[in-house]
């Protein structure tokens, strides 16, 4: 049998290595709806990071219980769960983020991370190995959003911490005209092409394979 | 050593085409125009059109680290030709941002000269549409001042002959061909691009096929379907042939040599989809224009068409299906 990585091993996989957006480009439909600011794009991480873990966690104990024939089902029935309780989690504490969010928490039930991570990992590990390889993933897709919406924030709104008036920053003073394509649907695709040209770059000056 | 008989490998026949001698053509036919933006326009269309072929040779050389700032010319091309496409005096932040974008997002991140998809001019063109649309749409067009080079052009802007049909009626057909009429810096003058159309038709570096496929939609489509407001629908095809950015699209854009068709066929499908795009969002679209995008959707589509129409060898038999 081959050598089982370490539990570190588990947990620092998904957040470079791995990384769920940067080298797996995967869960691309959250990755490019709400980045266009800094707030969303974390807590979309943040939630989506937190449903990640819990159903690795539950996955991986019935994965004995599972039959390998209706195993997608069963999955999507626990992710589904858990989204829920973080949607209503949300929509009672952060009611702002909730809306800004809108219809792409419940898609989280959907995304690929949660469900690749679910097929290819979770089933087949035990829970410890499971909850590590949810965290380190979570993080990592974190990390990926964060990157992502400060370049688009940054750069398509001049702010950082928007849209709520009560933080946000104007980087740049009042008569800054912001290049409003990077906060457009069109421009998350140009920012998340350049964005990854950067990460390969450094993965590759650095040897991060 | 007296050889009678060479021995070599094929080719035989070379070119002396290179790209820069291609590349140089394209900036004599571009020339007139730039010249009837500079009498119309003034100095600020001459500081444009600088900034933008200056920032497009600086950033292309950067990228290449290369020591040549003109190298091929094509960085000189897409540059001027994004400075022609611009409205005649936009802040100097706009030209170099657009420039910049043409060079790295329009042609670099794609492998650089020849394996770009889309036109670089009219992908910066529409960094910089969507990124300030205030600056680039609207009423803010200046009013030419011919030979008037120190004028302070922005002091009267106007909205283009094609964003309503009472701008439209205050220009008459002979000064549309001339160029005396708010626009582009470089799209106003059919006169002038015409000269350019015919030197690059010379030289044969553009196929009547583009152009002709593309000006005849536009006009035939107007002659059609753009309502008879120019006093008859003869003059409102012509009207939509002459008004806006169709001629540069049609002469200078649309037969870029990398990313349009290279089958005959292909080429005149090329047209007749540009000119139909156009006049789709001119007519019945949100906003006025639409040779930008048009252009742009007609580039994407490119290797289809070419799939398409690839012409049978002669004597070749036509593949079942």
């Amino acid at each position: 049998m081959k050598h089982k990585p370490s539990y570190w091993q588990e947990f620092t996989k998904g957040i470079l290595k791995e990384n769920p957006v940067l080298v797996a480009l995967l869960g691309m439909c959250p990755v490019l709806g709400v980045t266009a600011f800094v707030v969303n794009g974390v807590g979309m991480g943040l939630a989506a990071a937190a449903v990640l873990i819990a159903s690795n966690l539950v996955v991986s104990l019935l994965r004995n219980l599972i039959p390998p024939q209706v195993r997608i089902p069963c999955f999507i029935v626990v992710i589904a769960t858990f989204v829920t309780i973080i949607e209503m989690v949300l929509e009672a504490f952060l009611p702002v983020l909730y809306e800004a969010l809108g219809v792409f928490v419940p898609l989280i039930v959907v995304n690929c991370v949660i469900l690749g991570r679910a097929e290819a990992f979770a089933s087949k590990n035990k829970p410890l190995r499971a909850v590590l390889d949810g965290v380190g993933s979570g993080i990592g897709f974190t990390l990926a959003l964060l990157l992502l919406s400060l370049v688009r924030e940054i750069i398509g709104q001049g702010t950082i911490l928007g849209p709520d008036p009560e933080t946000v920053i104007h980087l740049f003073g009042a008569d800054f005209e912001p290049m409003i394509l990077f906060a457009q649907p069109a421009g998350a695709f140009i920012a998340l092409g350049l964005l990854l040209a950067v990460v390969n770059s450094v993965y590759k000056r650095f040897n991060i394979k | 050593m007296d050889k009678k008989l060479v021995v070599s490998s094929s080719p035989h026949i070379r070119t002396i085409e290179s790209v820069q001698s291609v590349m140089t053509d394209v900036l004599i036919a571009l020339f007139p125009a730039a010249l009837m933006a500079v009498l119309l326009f003034g100095y600020k269309a001459l500081l444009t059109m600088v900034i933008s072929v200056v920032t497009a040779m600086a950033v292309e050389a950067l990228w290449l680290r290369k020591r040549d700032l003109f190298s091929d010319g094509s960085a000189a091309v897409t540059g001027l030709l994004f400075a022609m496409v611009l409205p005649p005096a936009p802040p100097w932040w706009l030209v170099v941002i657009g420039a910049a974008s043409s060079i790295i997002i329009g042609k670099q991140v794609f492998g650089g000269i020849g394996y770009n998809i889309f036109n670089p001019a009219l992908v910066g063109r529409a960094v910089v549409v969507m990124s300030w649309g205030a600056r680039m749409a609207g009423p803010i067009w200046p009013q030419p001042q011919p030979f008037a080079f120190t004028a302070d052009i922005s002091a009267v802007t106007m909205a283009t002959p094609l964003a309503a049909q009472q701008e439209a009626l205050s220009y008459s057909l002979a000064s549309m061909f001339i160029g005396v009429m708010p626009g582009c810096l470089g799209e106003t003058s059919t006169l002038a691009l015409l000269l350019g159309g015919a030197w690059l038709y010379y030289k044969g570096h553009i196929d009547w096929r583009i152009p002709g496929g593309f000006i005849g939609t536009v006009f035939i489509f107007g002659l059609l379907f753009g309502g008879a407001f120019y006093g008859g629908p003869f003059e409102t095809g012509l009207f939509h042939v002459l008004a806006g950015g169709v001629m540069i699209g049609a002469i200078f854009m649309a037969t870029d040599m990398v990313t349009t068709p290279v089958t005959a066929n292909g080429r005149l499908i090329f047209g007749i989809g540009c000119g139909l795009i156009t006049m789709l969002i001119r007519l019945w679209g949100s906003m006025p224009e639409g040779v930008t995008f048009a252009i742009l959707i007609m580039n994407g589509v490119t290797p289809i068409i070419d799939n398409f129409t690839i012409p049978r060898q002669f004597g070749g038999v036509k593949k079942s299906a």
